[in-house]
């Protein structure tokens, strides 16, 4: 985890720096509001995961959560065997109609919304099928 | 190879009718439903991928046959085979189709969506449902793009970045546009979930020991691509909703119509045409590598097997893409320096700056194939290709960040040239070099190689037949997006010339329809590891089973199945010593 949030955390500090730069070089609110958020976009996940990285080691972050101290997950460990792998990974769907369905009633929607809303009526029944049907799914196990 | 190296990974599957954790050889046709609803339910990476693939294909070959007209209009100064209208459509619809739902879509939704996960060892994308409704999104989208065609006042025809207040419904009126606008939404949200899904599984689900500095710079750069998307999708699609209510609901995001004056003065409530370039600009500079960075990994890929030899470079490949990755995103306003509204130094400094990574790359590019063992197949012939197309594009590149030539240049054909070799030479030589490469994994069968090197040089040549006559014509003067021109400037004998370079591209690509037809016909079998691969996808079968994999090799570097086939002539780990591996690398 600790490279991934370096990775991400870095992105976070190189658009806060040309942000601020940009800014008081141009005063243009637009392009700063996106490189702000571009920043955000990186400081968010990366403190996500500087947070389980300190978890994983025993640390808490900051003064926040409970010391864990799993150690490194066998993906992130250089002498990691394949064995340490062994187990259930997670549960993954075999087949699914729903993404199918979705994606037609999203067809259909954005098609309403250009030639009629008449198409809107086939496609969010549509949409509120699948979101049903992959709920349900998902509950019974796998991933979204 | 078929020692057991190690216990299996153990795959819960609640949906498995058979029980079966793990495949066992019989490919991705032995698992779920079959045929059409196979097709139509499949949450598998693999048939994922091959959709997205086949798919962007077609998309490809289509926008090709709208290029061709468009060189058959530009032979002649007032030709007439397309009237301005349909010229404009033509070329339209050429760079959305090639942009949006090509090149994009066969790099990261096709070929990263079959390769990633065999490369870090995972049994699926961590989110195989919203996998497959990226598929679904995207192939409506292409469907509503072609719509426009059919409906009345025909398909968009304000060029593929849509600048206001040409894309307003006054200026542009007819569905056309609303078309365009939706099918890019639909094709937005689809890059997002990728994107998403991208990310999530290069963090989630790598295999033991193959730790970020292990993965495959082809897997590194699907990840620093995903993340580009999600910086750069959103600001597209939220872009293309406001352009879609100015259209329709009478707003004034992007148009000053029905601005009001106060003392001679606009109001702030006034809308602004620039607002949309510096929106679709903040996607589309990262969305030219967004484009770019998935074939820099190909090409890396490529390039060692084929040397005989380890990437050289491997982390400065890996810095310099992030680095690429983080300048891109803040330099949108390059395009934009002619409008006189935009910070040129900055944006001129930062663009320049961006030359220094690839360059890095290009060192490394050419390090790797120093003393290497090359053997010139297929693959290694278009990356080679590559690096030539892309230096060129490149160099250009240099010149156009520099804003006094900008402003001579800017809308002219030295643009236009400029940009299909940097993304001609990406995505087409590139990507194909990918596809030579990896078809044998995803087919079991090979493709022919001598009517694959007929298909190189033929592209390579018709790549600068046409392109280098469109810097000369550019540098003469001649606008882009002109249906007809002057005939009095000289002009129109560059125009031939490129035009011939068109339809000798084209014919090198029939070349790859022959391959494939031959490839399906007379199937010669490809075995796991045909060219001595070095990374973790050709370790399982070809094609690969169910969930990929039932075993896997020790990983302790880059090259996990070079390890296992060469034990006498491991990887050398990178960095300080680490400690010693607790697995002996088995000799079979």
């Amino acid at each position: 985890m600790k490279i991934e949030s370096v990775f991400l955390l870095f992105l976070g500090v190189f658009f806060g720096l040309v942000g601020t730069v940009y800014w008081f070089w141009s005063y243009e609110d637009g392009g700063t509001m996106m490189l702000a958020g571009t920043a955000a976009l990186g400081f968010l996940p990366g403190l996500y995961y500087f947070f389980w990285h300190k978890r994983f080691h025993g640390k808490k972050f900051f003064f926040w959560g409970t010391a864990h101290g799993a150690g490194d997950r066998p993906s992130d460990s250089d002498d990691a065997t394949i064995a340490e792998g062994a187990g259930v990974i997670d549960s993954f769907p075999n087949s699914s109609i729903w993404p199918f369905v979705m994606g037609m009633g999203a067809f259909f929607t954005v098609l309403g919304l250009v030639f009629g809303m008449w198409l809107a009526f086939l496609g969010v029944p549509l949409i509120i099928t699948a979101l049903t049907g992959v709920t349900a799914e998902s509950r019974r196990g796998g991933h979204v | 190879m078929t020692d057991v190296l190690d216990p299996p990974l153990v795959v819960d599957q609640p949906h498995e009718p058979d029980g079966h954790g793990n495949g066992h050889g019989g490919g991705h046709e032995a698992h779920g439903p079959t045929g059409i609803l196979k097709w139509l339910t499949s949450t598998d990476h693999k048939v994922i991928g091959m959709s997205y693939m086949i798919t962007s294909l077609v998309m490809f070959y289509l926008a090709g046959i709208m290029a061709l007209f468009i060189r058959l209009q530009l032979t002649s100064p007032h030709s007439t085979l397309l009237s301005f209208n349909q010229y404009n459509e033509l070329f339209t619809m050429h760079g959305s189709l090639m942009l949006y739902l090509f090149a994009g879509p066969f790099a990261f939704g096709g070929l990263a969506n079959y390769i990633v996960p065999l490369q870090i060892g995972a049994p699926d994308m961590a989110f195989p449902r919203l996998n497959a409704l990226s598929y679904w999104l995207y192939l409506t989208g292409s469907i509503t793009m072609l719509l426009g065609f059919f409906v009345a006042g025909g398909a968009a025809s304000f060029g593929w970045v849509a600048y206001a207040p040409l894309s307003s419904a006054t200026s542009s009126p007819g569905i056309g546009g609303d078309v365009w606008i939706m099918a890019l939404a639909l094709t937005g949200f689809s890059a997002i979930f990728t994107g998403v899904n991208l990310v999530a599984t290069t963090f989630y689900l790598r295999a033991p020991g193959m730790t970020m500095f292990r993965m495959p710079i082809f897997t590194w750069n699907m990840l620093v691509t995903g993340i580009l998307i999600l910086i750069a999708f959103p600001v597209l699609t939220s872009a293309l909703i406001m352009l879609f209510c100015d259209r329709h609901f009478g707003t004034h995001i992007y148009t000053v119509t029905g601005c009001h004056l106060v003392n001679g003065a606009v109001t702030h409530t006034c809308g602004s045409p620039l607002l949309w370039q510096n929106l679709f600009w903040f996607f589309g500079h990262p969305e030219v590598y967004i484009l770019a960075l998935p074939f820099f990994g190909i090409v890396t890929e490529v390039l060692p097997v084929f040397s005989r030899k380890p990437v050289f470079g491997y982390k400065g490949m890996v810095f310099a893409t992030m680095a690429i990755a983080a300048l891109s995103t803040g330099v949108w306003a390059h395009h934009m320096f002619t409008t006189g509204a935009v910070l040129l130094p900055f944006f001129s400094f930062l663009s320049l700056l961006i030359a220094v990574p690839t360059g890095i790359k290009f060192f490394n590019w050419i390090g790797t194939m120093w003393h290497g063992q090359l053997q010139f197949t297929t693959a290694m012939l278009f990356s080679i290709g590559f690096l030539f197309a892309f230096l060129m594009g490149g160099v250009t590149g240099i010149m156009l960040a520099s804003p006094p030539i900008d402003f001579a240049t800017h809308d002219t054909y030295f643009v236009v040239a400029h940009f299909h070799q940097v993304l001609f030479g990406t995505a087409v030589f590139a990507g194909f070099s990918g596809l030579y490469y990896w078809y044998p994994k995803m087919y079991g069968r090979m493709l022919n190689e001598k009517l694959g090197k007929w298909h190189f040089w033929l592209m390579f040549i018709g790549f600068w037949v046409t392109f280098m006559p469109q810097y000369v014509v550019g540098l003469l003067g001649m606008p882009r997006r002109v249906a007809s021109y002057p005939s009095n400037l000289g002009w129109q004998s560059y125009n031939i010339v490129s035009t011939v370079g068109a339809f000798i591209i084209a014919l090198s690509f029939l070349m790859l329809l022959i391959n494939f037809v031959v490839s399906w016909r007379n199937p010669v079998p490809a075995g796991n590891n045909p060219w001595d691969g070095h990374t973790l996808e050709w370790f399982t079968t070809s094609p690969p089973p169910h969930h990929n994999y039932t075993h896997l090799p020790p990983i302790r570097s880059e090259r996990p199945t070079w390890d296992y086939n060469h034990p006498d002539n491991l990887t050398v780990h990178h960095g300080p010593a680490k400690s010693p591996p607790k697995e002996k690398v088995p000799v079979a």
